[in-house]
C-alpha cells in the first residue's frame, strides 16, 4: 500500500495519531470477538461458581446445528434476506429507470424517493406494524374486502410478509441512489446506436443497460444481504419479537434472545461465531468485486 | 432521450407517482394517527383524514411521556439521541482523520498491521458480538453513560478509508511547499489538509449523524436508567410497554418526532448526503 513520495518522519507521532482508533478497536472490537471465539468452545459454569466452565471443543456448535430452532432460524433468515433484497432492489431499479427518463422533474422525484433512508429500521417496523394492525390497520381492512383475513399475530406467513415489506421499504432509497448513479454513467451514444439499429426500448434495456449495470447490481446484492441479516434487528425487536411461533426469529434476533433473555452464553457465543463467519465471507466477496471493478 | 414517446412518459410518471405514494404512505398514516384523540382507535379502522387532537397529543408525549409504562418524556430522549449522535459523529470523524493522516503521510514499522486492525472493524458489527461487548462495557463501568453510548461505536473503517483515498489525491507539492516553509506535520494537517477535506467531512457528517441517531440495539443493551434512553429505542418501550394495545395516537406522535431530525438533515443537505453515501460505500 502506497504512501506519499515524501513523508514526514517522526519516531512517535504516527503511533500517537493512530492510538485512539486502534485502542478503541482493540478494546471494543477485537477483544470481544476473541471472547466470543473462546466462549463458544466452553460450557458455561453455573452462577454460584461451584462448577467452573469446562472446555468442550465444538460441542456448542454440534448442539447448535442439531437444534431445530436454530435450523428454523437459518431458514427464516434466508427467506427474509432474499425477500427483502429482491423486493427493494426490484422497486428501486424500476424507479431509477423511470426517473432517469425525466429531465425537468428528475430532482423532485429523487428528493421524494430518498428520504426514507433517514428512518431507523425500528421505526420502519412500527410504521408498517400499525398499517398492518389486524383490527385498526388499513391494509387488513382492504384485504378483508378481497376475502383475505390478515393476522400477523397468528399467521407466520403474514408476519414474514410484513417484516419483509418494512425492511425493504426503508432500503429502497439506498438502492435507488446507486442505480440512478449507475444509469447516469452509461454513455448515451450506446443507447442511440442501438436505437438507430432498430432495437426497441425493452430490448435496449435488457441487452445494453442491464448488463452495464451488473457491477452495481452485484455490489447492491451483497450490501442488501448484509443489511437484511444484520441491520434489521430493530424491525423484529420492535414488532413481532420473533413470533408468532418462531416465524420471524432471524439469526441476529436469536443471538440476542439467547444471550440476554435466556442467558445461554455458550450457545450465544457459538451463534456469534457463525454470524462472524458469514460477515467475513460477505465482506471478502464485496472487496474482491471492488478490486475487479478497478481493473475494468 | 432517443425517441419521445408520449404514452411512455405518461406511464413513467404514473409509476413514479405510485412509487412516491408507496414511500410516503406509512409516514402520512403515522402523521394522521398522531392527530386523533385516543377514542378513534377503539372504534375500528383507522381514519385517513387529520383529527383535531394534534396539539394535545404532541404536548403529552413531549412533556409527560407514559410514566406508567416507564417511558420518560420525549424531550429528554430526543436530547439524549442528539448528544449520542453528535458524539458518535464527531468522534468517528476525528479519529478517522488522524489515523488516515498517519497512514498516508508517515512511513513507520507495523503500518500495514495497524491498517488491517482498522480494516477488521468492517467485519465485526455489534450485532455479531453482542454479549462479550456488553461485558467489556459493563466491566469498564460505562453502562448508563454517554461515554458508553458513543465511544464503542466510533471506530470506523469506512471513514478512515475515505479520508485515506482523499489524502492520496492531494498534490505532493502542497506538502513539499509546507515543509520548505518550515511547517511541521501537525501544522500541515491543521492548516492545509483539514481545510481541503471540508466537503468530505461535511458529507460524512450527514451520513454518520443519521447512523448515530438511528442506533437501536446498542442503547437497548446498555441503558437501564430511563434518563439515558434514546428516542428510537424508547419508542419500543412505548409499543410493548403496556399490557394492552399500544396507545397509538401517542406512539405515532413519537414516531413522527423521532424520524424528524434525520429526515430534515437529508432534505436540507441532499447533495452532501448523496455524495457521502455513494463515496463511502465504494
Amino acid at each position: 500500500m502506497q504512501t506519499k513520495r515524501t513523508t514526514f518522519s517522526s519516531p512517535w507521532l504516527p503511533y500517537a495519531l493512530l492510538a485512539p482508533q486502534v485502542i478503541i478497536t482493540l478494546i471494543f472490537f477485537i477483544w470481544p470477538s476473541w471472547q466470543a471465539l473462546v466462549q463458544s468452545l466452553y460450557r458455561q459454569g453455573d452462577a454460584f461458581g461451584i462448577r467452573p466452565p469446562t472446555f468442550v471443543w465444538f460441542q456448542n456448535f454440534q448442539t447448535l446445528f442439531a437444534d431445530p430452532l436454530y435450523l428454523n432460524s437459518l431458514q427464516v433468515t434466508f427467506v427474509f434476506s432474499v425477500g427483502t433484497t429482491l423486493l427493494s432492489m426490484g422497486l428501486a431499479l424500476l424507479f431509477a429507470v423511470m426517473v432517469n427518463r425525466m429531465i425537468r422533474s428528475r430532482n423532485s422525484y429523487t428528493t421524494f424517493l430518498v428520504w426514507p433512508y433517514a428512518i431507523a429500521p425500528a421505526i420502519a417496523g412500527v410504521l408498517w406494524w400499525f398499517i398492518f394492525n389486524p383490527t385498526l390497520g388499513i391494509l387488513p381492512y382492504v384485504l378483508d374486502m378481497f376475502g383475505y383475513n390478515w393476522n400477523h399475530r397468528r399467521n407466520g406467513n403474514d408476519a414474514m410478509i410484513m417484516i419483509i415489506i418494512a425492511a425493504a421499504w426503508k432500503q429502497i432509497s439506498y438502492n435507488f441512489l446507486f442505480f440512478l448513479a449507475g444509469l447516469q454513467s452509461i454513455p448515451n451514444s450506446l443507447i442511440e446506436a442501438a436505437a438507430i439499429d432498430g432495437a426497441s426500448r425493452m430490448k435496449r434495456f435488457w441487452t445494453i443497460v442491464f448488463p452495464l449495470l451488473s457491477p452495481i447490481t452485484f455490489f447492491l446484492l451483497v450490501v442488501n444481504v448484509v443489511y437484511a441479516m444484520f441491520d434489521t434487528f430493530g424491525v423484529i425487536h420492535a414488532t413481532t419479537e420473533g413470533g408468532p411461533a418462531q416465524a420471524t426469529n432471524i439469526l441476529v434476533y436469536k443471538v440476542y434472545r439467547d444471550g440476554f433473555v435466556n442467558l445461554n452464553i455458550g450457545s450465544s457465543a457459538a451463534q456469534s461465531v457463525v454470524l462472524m463467519t458469514i460477515v467475513v465471507v460477505l465482506t471478502v466477496i464485496q472487496f474482491r468485486y471492488i478490486e475487479r471493478r478497478v481493473n475494468y | 432521450m432517443v425517441e419521445n414517446n408520449r404514452w411512455g412518459n405518461f406511464f413513467a410518471h404514473l409509476v413514479l407517482i405510485a412509487g412516491v405514494a408507496i414511500v410516503l404512505f406509512p409516514v402520512y398514516v403515522a402523521f394522521i394517527a398522531s392527530t386523533h384523540p385516543p377514542g378513534t382507535f377503539v372504534r375500528g379502522v383507522m381514519p385517513l383524514l387529520p383529527g383535531t387532537n394534534a396539539w394535545d397529543n404532541y404536548m403529552t408525549v413531549i412533556t409527560e411521556g407514559r410514566s406508567r409504562a416507564g417511558t420518560p418524556p420525549i424531550a429528554g430522549m430526543m436530547w439524549n439521541s442528539f448528544i449520542m449522535a453528535m458524539a458518535i459523529t464527531i468522534g468517528k470523524l476525528s479519529i478517522s482523520l488522524l489515523s488516515a493522516f498517519a497512514i498516508v503521510y508517515f512511513r513507520f514499522p507495523f503500518r500495514m498491521f495497524f491498517f488491517w486492525i482498522i480494516f477488521l472493524t468492517l467485519m465485526l458489527p455489534v450485532e455479531v458480538r453482542i454479549v462479550p461487548t456488553f461485558e467489556v462495557v459493563a466491566n469498564l463501568g460505562m453502562l448508563n453513560s454517554f461515554a458508553g453510548l458513543s465511544i464503542p461505536l466510533i471506530a470506523s473503517a469506512t471513514a478512515t478509508f475515505l479520508f485515506r483515498q482523499f489524502f492520496m489525491t492531494v498534490p505532493e507539492e502542497l506538502m513539499e511547499a509546507a515543509r520548505v516553509d518550515g511547517a511541521g506535520p501537525m501544522k500541515f494537517f491543521k492548516d492545509i489538509l483539514l481545510p481541503l477535506s471540508i466537503t468530505n467531512i461535511a458529507a460524512l457528517f450527514v451520513i454518520m449523524f443519521i447512523y448515530g441517531w438511528n442506533q437501536y440495539l446498542w442503547p437497548l443493551l446498555i441503558t437501564t436508567d430511563p434518563s439515558y434512553y434514546t428516542i428510537v429505542m424508547g419508542l419500543q418501550r412505548m409499543v410493548t410497554g403496556g399490557d394492552s394495545e399500544p396507545l397509538w395516537h401517542l406512539v405515532m406522535a413519537t414516531v413522527v418526532l423521532a424520524a424528524m431530525p434525520p429526515v430534515l438533515v437529508i432534505l436540507f443537505m441532499q447533495r452532501l448526503f448523496v455524495k457521502g453515501l455513494t463515496e463511502t460505500e465504494k
